[in-house]
């Protein structure tokens, strides 16, 4: 059976914490790629907002995000960013230890065509009322045709990720 | 170190190096960060004029006579 789903590198933020956390050089050898990261923010605040940006190029960013968090819904949508900001993760003044789930899907991340991706993120808050479980989904695109060689993401509020944050690239294959 | 760090992990190596950020680096985010706040608070005042229009409204369809489950299905 063929390896299509294949680990290309992980990262966990040390005791210093890290503003932002960049895979550069990814390899242009697989179909799609999945990034899978658990995170916290260190600002005084509920929630940082996480921003996403490829080829550390800041143009031309647009997409819908459905989310849901202290019994409330919201549909937005943004058109030619600098950024996605693709999702919103515990910060300081959440519940103690308590990290975000995130994923993002990018099909066909080495072609010539614009990028899409998808988005989906979760915080379990562990809280019956007040900031209780936060989540979202999102659908993008980067209006660009260049092949994906990186992929950042920074607090937009400039704050580090803090300890044990981790971050974790997939290949995957067709076949 | 004075400045923040980023963490950079070269998938064709699988080293991951931290590294501090220029002065141009930490401006640039800080930069951002004020644009951003900015934003989240023209935002934060558009939902709250909305909420408010919201309230003002239920209470005009209850001074015609709706009840409040009346007002729920309409509004969904």
């Amino acid at each position: 059976m063929a390896n299509t789903f294949v680990k290309i590198s992980t990262v966990t933020v040390g005791s210093g914490g890290a503003a932002s956390i960049a895979f550069t050089s990814i390899p242009q050898t697989y179909t799609d790629l999945k990034l899978v990261t658990s995170l916290r923010g260190a600002a005084a605040a509920v929630r940082g907002t996480v921003r996403v940006t490829f080829n550390g190029i800041s143009t031309n960013y647009s997409g819908r995000t459905v989310r849901g968090y202290d019994n409330t819904t919201t549909d937005s949508t943004t058109s030619s960013t600098s950024y996605f900001d693709i999702w919103r993760i515990p910060a300081a003044t959440n519940t103690a230890s308590v990290f975000s789930n995130d994923e993002i899907y990018l099909p066909n991340y080495a072609s010539s065509n614009y990028k899409s991706f998808a988005a989906d993120n979760t915080s379990e808050t562990n809280l019956s009322s007040g900031n209780t479980n936060y989540l979202s989904m999102s659908s993008g695109l980067w209006s660009n045709t260049a092949a994906i060689t990186s992929i950042t993401f920074v607090i937009a509020d400039a704050t580090n990720f803090v300890e044990y944050s981790t971050a974790t690239l997939y290949g995957i294959k067709s076949s | 170190m004075t400045n923040p760090t980023k963490l950079v992990v070269d998938c064709s190596t699988g080293i991951t190096e931290t590294i501090e950020l220029t002065d141009a680096e930490v401006a640039q985010m800080q930069a951002d960060a004020e644009t951003y706040a900015a934003q989240k608070a023209a935002e934060e005042t558009a939902a709250a004029a909305v909420e408010a229009k919201k309230v003002s409204g239920k209470a005009k369809l209850k001074a015609l006579g709706l009840t409040d489950d009346e007002i729920g299905a309409l509004i969904k």
